[in-house]
């Protein structure tokens, strides 16, 4: 007999099959959005390990001949050596929650917020693939530099999803005083996440929270007698008049946000909410402000 | 089973209105199922309590809804009908009587479907039935099955006269016994109390009444010069006040009102009087009198010739004749004449202007060139010239050796006298009228004599022109015809000094026949015998009127027996003409008396509106399926389903709502008229005059359809499918165009359809008269009808003054260079807008300077829609001229109806001297 279980695992792996087909697309959009904007390399404004010329200075005791730029040093009767602006790349962490809650949808003609969150994901990974910098996925393997690394971005996002209804984002293969992005709806219990927060921060990580949210949450558009129940399953929650609890929800939303808001001031991180209603445009401008600013 | 006016069929199926309140257990226990809803914030739902648990129950409301549902599907079961009919159903056969005659008319609907309803019910009772219409000549009843009847009730239609033998009808009834009905109309028509007697001996009788007032119009009379009308009614308590209209063509020959007058029935009176004061060519031209707002024929009075007062003007000997009143050579004449005709007296050149109908010569033998002139001219237009003869007429020597042109035939010099002092013989009476003669049929009174006379001399033509004589043979009267008009000579005085015919009521009978007086009132027999009287209009039941076709004429003394029994079937009322006159046949005759019915104690009478039985099953069904799917809305709303589709529905509701209402607001707001506004003002939209002839006018639909093709396929004028126009009714505002074929049986436009037609043409509108006789108007000095109908139709117009085309004029250039205008017929002229007279031609140029408006009018008769005309494949409908010749041909008509396209729509453009130099160029010069 087969079981319920595998039989969603089948349906997960064609539904993964299926989206991995639409994986170009998915690319293009993203390329596309990042196109938008104005890309530079993350000078450092001082001399350093880099590949743009900065200035030439006069040759101390202790710099080596090789170093010695000998066109210019030909022109007066010192030795010169030629200086290059310090570039370094950094390394940015993405974490897209995986979790069942994201695959809601409140409306036939918008996507699930997990789309949503993998697009933004994306664009971002193209913005600072292209301005030289190392993306990687939380929990998978180390962020690289390169155009190649977005297939594997691709194929990481694309990955089956876990059962749970919600996820907490994990801290392994963050590097050190890196960046990190954590995109999720962050509907779920907060102490895991607070947990992950925490020890990001100890590793001198910083980031943002970007809450991804459908309008029907945000709104809760519901009347008569009606069960409520989590993605998948596990929750429930009946009522006879739904309508009457939809200010005591949104006052419970808004509290939520409060506090997501000042979780990540208290650890320096950035906080905002997105709606998969909205354009995603706006949200991926957010993002990269926040990142180049949090540097 | 009844309960109050409502009975139900199947009254067991009410039994299940007890299950009701088990039902209402039920569903109380059963609430309303809840929905689930997957949805990622519940995890901030988890413990929140409802503010006001409800119990897990159906609301009463939707309890009561649906309880009431389903008893509106019970009792509809069961069959309820309204106002049952609860008469105890006869058995045996079921005669309808229906009288059928012309008052049955005013509420004839109603009268079938009462009808209908008795025949329905004796359907259901499987009743054999027969219905009768008492205006039918007597026949035998034949009892059918009531299906059979149900369809032919429809069929049946009012006549126009009035039952009349209801006698006849007792002999004809079915030996057993029978149940009748009789619908009569309240007119108590000979023999109906013995056919009430009769149908009451075979079995039950129920007679219906209509309670509509009845009003019938006599026939009109003169009083004072004025015209008499009279009205009848049943004699009823109330007063009333109908409205009398006159009708008549006006001058430009349509139908139209002429006349209103008002009747005041004082309470209780049967009578009303009115009289019409109107000019004598107003009145003249009334040929119908109606009551208003009753459709029926006996509410209408045709009138003939007995309204028409003729202008007579009557020219004695000249006026130094000293005499006795009595021996006036006029005396008698004007006495026939004074009360029926308008009399003018005056010298023959003073009265000849005033064209009268008939011109009395009394013993008048010379006259003056200028008179003779003036009076052949009038004769040829259709006047009538009687004349005396006389002693002058005697002494004279006019028509003596020639015919003179003003006297029928030749005279012998000097006349007879017979039976006088020193002659011998007797004075000569009369022979009887000849066949052919209009006298004929006059009765010849013994006392009439002739004791002088002037003699015809004998000529080949002599008896031809003979239409009265003495008995030995002399001519008394003769006739011949000059133009359009006659000639009559009398060859005795006009007073009694060589006859006593003046004296007696034959010569007032004579003048009557020849037209030059009119009868005064109904006339008898004497005055129609002899002659044959063909139907020209008829009435139908109803009042309108038909044309009889090809039926045989009637003898005049059937008609005067008619005038005074009422027309029948042989003899229908309308308008009968004899050989000089006609004759009114009214239904209501001058003393005709309308009394009512009375029916004896006992009888049952009925209204005739009974309550229908009214089925309320349906009504009942729909209710119920109406508040079924009341309780799918709430019960959805009460699940919180609604929410979702809400907005779906109210969508689907208010595309079904402006479904629902679009038809009728569309009825409402937009007539008819704004639809064809809509249509026309799409874009360009050729137009053609609605001639009434179907042929043309679909041929020319046709022409306008390919020549609009042409339009799209070679210019940027594209214009809609074209459109027929009637210009009595549509506006013409709409179109730039009008083709307008020219018929010669259409009719004239009236005058405020002219008011439209020159406002069109005022305003830039260009109408193409084609009076398509272009393959006739150039062989023959003929006038086609066609053309004679563009004259009568174009005196209307505001026409400026026309051309032949001119050789430089913008239409041979507004598209194409064109010299001829072919359409189906080549080589007919082409008029239209005078050029300006100042218009030269500057040296060096081709075209006169003509930079001024479009023409109006262009006016050919070269058939042009036949030519362009393509059928719905777009393939040519008629075959033009002969091969490829022929097609060359259809190519420029083509040409020239896109000339006359551009030249309506550009104006004189291409008259600019801009285009000089291109048209130069491609001119070749």
């Amino acid at each position: 007999m087969i079981s319920p279980a595998s039989l969603v695992q089948k349906d997960l792996r064609a539904r993964a099959e299926s989206l991995g087909q639409s994986l170009p697309a998915l690319l293009a959009e993203a390329e596309h959005l990042s196109a938008t904007l104005m890309l530079g390399e993350h000078g450092r404004r001082r001399a350093g390990q880099g590949d743009e010329f900065w200035q030439y200075r006069p040759a101390h005791a202790g710099d080596s001949a090789r170093s010695i730029d000998w066109r210019r040093s030909a022109k007066s009767d010192g030795h010169f050596v030629q200086t290059r602006e310090w570039q370094a790349a950094q390394s940015v962490t993405l974490w897209v929650d995986p979790a069942q809650s994201m695959g809601f949808s409140g409306d036939k003609t918008r996507a699930p917020k997990q789309d949503r969150a993998r697009l933004l994901a994306l664009a971002l990974a193209v913005l600072l693939l292209r301005g030289g910098e190392r993306v990687g996925l939380a929990g998978g393997s180390a962020p690289k530099p390169g155009r190649a690394q977005l297939l594997e971005l691709v194929a990481g996002l694309q990955a089956a999803q876990p059962d749970q209804d919600y996820c907490a984002p994990g801290v392994d293969g963050m590097i050190p005083h890196g960046r990190a992005v954590f995109l999720s709806d962050f509907l779920g219990q907060l102490d895991p996440l607070e947990a992950a927060l925490a020890a990001a921060s100890d590793r001198g990580v910083k980031g943002i929270l970007l809450q991804v949210l459908d309008p029907a949450e945000e709104e809760f558009p519901f009347d008569g007698r009606t069960i409520f129940e989590s993605m998948s399953g596990a929750l429930r929650h009946e009522t006879q008049s739904a309508g009457d609890l939809r200010s005591r929800y949104l006052d419970r939303l808004a509290a939520r946000k409060d506090r997501l808001a000042s979780l990540a001031g208290a650890m320096g991180w950035h906080y905002q909410c997105h709606h998969t209603g909205a354009s995603a445009q706006a949200a991926l401008l957010w993002a990269y402000a926040a990142l180049e600013g949090g540097r | 089973m009844m309960v109050g006016t409502v009975a139900f069929t199947a009254p067991w199926l009410l039994l299940n209105l007890i299950a009701l309140p088990i039902l209402w257990l039920l569903l109380r226990a059963i609430p309303p199922a809840p929905i689930k809803r997957r949805f990622p914030g519940v995890a901030l739902l988890l413990g929140l309590t409802d503010a006001a648990r409800e119990a897990d129950k159906t609301p009463w409301w939707l309890l009561l809804l649906r309880a009431l549902a389903v008893a509106a599907a019970i009792v509809g079961f069961a069959g309820p009908v309204l106002n049952p009919d609860a008469r105890i159903e006869g058995t045996g056969p079921l005669l309808i009587v229906v009288d059928g005659g012309w008052a049955d008319a005013r509420d004839w609907p109603r009268r079938m479907e009462r009808a209908g309803a008795l025949i329905d019910r004796a359907a259901r009772a499987g009743r054999p039935v027969a219905v009768v219409r008492l205006t039918d000549a007597p026949g035998d009843i034949v009892f059918q099955n009531a299906e059979a009847w149900a369809g032919r009730l429809a069929a049946l239609e009012p006549l126009a006269w009035a039952p009349g033998a209801m006698a006849d009808w007792v002999n004809r009834l079915p030996a057993d016994g029978f149940d009748s009905y009789w619908l009569t109309d309240g007119l108590d028509h000979p023999g109906r109390e013995a056919l009430q007697t009769a149908l009451s001996a075979k079995g039950a009788l129920t007679v219906f009444e209509s309670p509509r007032p009845i009003y019938a119009l006599r026939p009109a009379g003169f009083e004072g010069g004025a015209i008499a009308l009279s009205a009848a009614r049943l004699a009823t308590p109330e007063a009333a006040e109908i409205e009398v209209i006159a009708r008549g063509p006006d001058p430009s020959g349509i139908d139209r009102e002429l006349a209103r007058g008002k009747f005041s029935f004082a309470p209780g009176s049967a009578d009303a009087q009115t009289s019409l004061d109107l000019p004598p060519e107003l009145r003249n031209r009334i040929n119908r009198l109606e009551i208003l707002g009753q459709r029926t024929a006996g509410a209408v009075s045709l009138t003939d010739d007995s309204l028409k007062r003729r202008k007579i003007a009557l020219i004695g000997a000249g006026a130094d004749r000293e005499g006795l009143q009595l021996l006036s050579a006029t005396h008698y004449l004007q006495q026939a004449l004074e009360p029926v005709a308008d009399l003018i007296d005056g010298g023959l050149t003073d009265v000849l202007p005033a064209n009268p109908d008939v011109i009395v010569l009394a013993d008048v033998a010379k006259l003056t060139q200028t008179e003779t002139d003036g009076l052949l001219d009038w004769l040829e237009k259709g006047g009538l010239l009687l004349r005396f003869a006389g002693p002058r007429l005697a002494a004279s020597d006019i028509s003596r050796d020639n015919e003179d042109p003003l006297l029928p035939v030749r005279l012998r010099e000097g006349g007879r006298a017979v039976g006088g002092a020193m002659s011998w013989g007797e004075p000569k009476p009369l022979a009887p009228f000849p066949e052919g003669s209009p006298f004929h049929g006059l009765p010849v009174p013994a006392d009439v004599t002739v004791s002088q006379q002037v003699l015809a001399q004998p000529d080949a033509d002599l008896s031809k022109r003979t239409i009265a004589a003495l008995v030995d043979g002399t001519p008394l009267v003769t006739r011949k015809a000059v133009g359009d008009g006659q000639v009559v000579l009398i060859h005795v005085t006009a007073n009694a000094e060589w006859s006593t015919l003046p004296l007696s009521g034959l010569f007032v009978q004579m003048l009557e026949r020849l037209a030059v007086s009119t009868r005064p009132a109904t006339p008898d027999k004497d005055d129609l015998g002899g002659q044959v009287w063909v139907p020209q209009r008829v009435l139908d039941g109803y009042g309108a009127e038909t044309n009889p076709g090809d039926v045989a004429g009637v003898q005049g003394a059937d008609l005067a027996t008619a005038m005074l029994a009422g027309p029948n079937a042989e003899l229908p009322p309308g308008l009968y003409a004899g050989t000089e006159r006609s004759v009114a046949l009214n239904v209501i005759g001058t003393d005709t008396v309308i009394s009512a019915a009375v029916w004896p104690v006992g009888t049952v009478i009925e209204g005739i509106e009974a309550q229908r039985e009214q089925a309320l099953k349906g009504g009942l069904l729909s209710a119920a399926m109406a508040l079924l799917g009341l309780d799918v809305l709430a019960a959805l709303w009460l699940s919180g389903r609604l929410g979702g589709i809400a907005r779906g529905v109210a969508r689907a509701a208010i595309v079904a709502l402006a479904l629902l209402i679009a038809p009728q607001g569309a009825r409402a707001q937009a007539a008819p008229g704004d639809a064809r506004a809509f249509e026309a003002t799409r874009g360009v939209v050729l137009a053609h005059v609605l001639t009434g002839n179907a042929e043309i006018d679909s041929v020319a639909e046709a022409g306008l359809l390919g020549l609009g093709q042409r339009l799209w396929e070679r210019t940027s004028i594209e214009p809609e499918a074209p459109m027929g126009v009637d210009i009595e009714t549509d506006e013409l505002a709409f179109y730039p165009f009008l083709y307008w074929p020219i018929t010669a049986e259409q009719a004239l436009p009236s005058t405020a359809a002219y008011t439209k037609l020159n406002a069109f043409m005022r305003g830039g509108g260009m109408i193409l008269f084609d009076t398509r006789d272009g393959d006739l108007a150039g062989f023959s000095d003929a006038v086609t009808p066609e053309a004679q109908m563009l004259q009568l139709l174009a005196a209307g117009l505001d026409i400026p003054a026309i051309e032949p085309i001119p050789a430089d004029h913008v239409l041979t250039r507004s598209f194409y260079l064109l010299q001829d205008f072919p359409g189906r017929h080549a080589g007919g002229d082409l008029w239209l807008e005078a050029s300006a007279p100042d218009a030269e031609q500057v040296d060096g140029m081709p075209f006169r300077n003509l930079n001024d408006g479009v023409t109006p009018v262009i006016i050919g008769g070269a058939d042009w829609a036949s030519a362009w005309a393509v059928d719905e494949n777009g393939v040519q409908m008629f075959p033009v001229g002969r091969g490829y010749a022929g097609e060359e041909q259809r190519e420029i008509a083509y040409r020239f109806g896109i000339n006359v396209m551009m030249h309506v729509l550009t104006g004189n453009y291409k008259s600019d001297q801009v285009h000089v130099p291109a048209l130069l160029e491609r001119l070749g010069e």
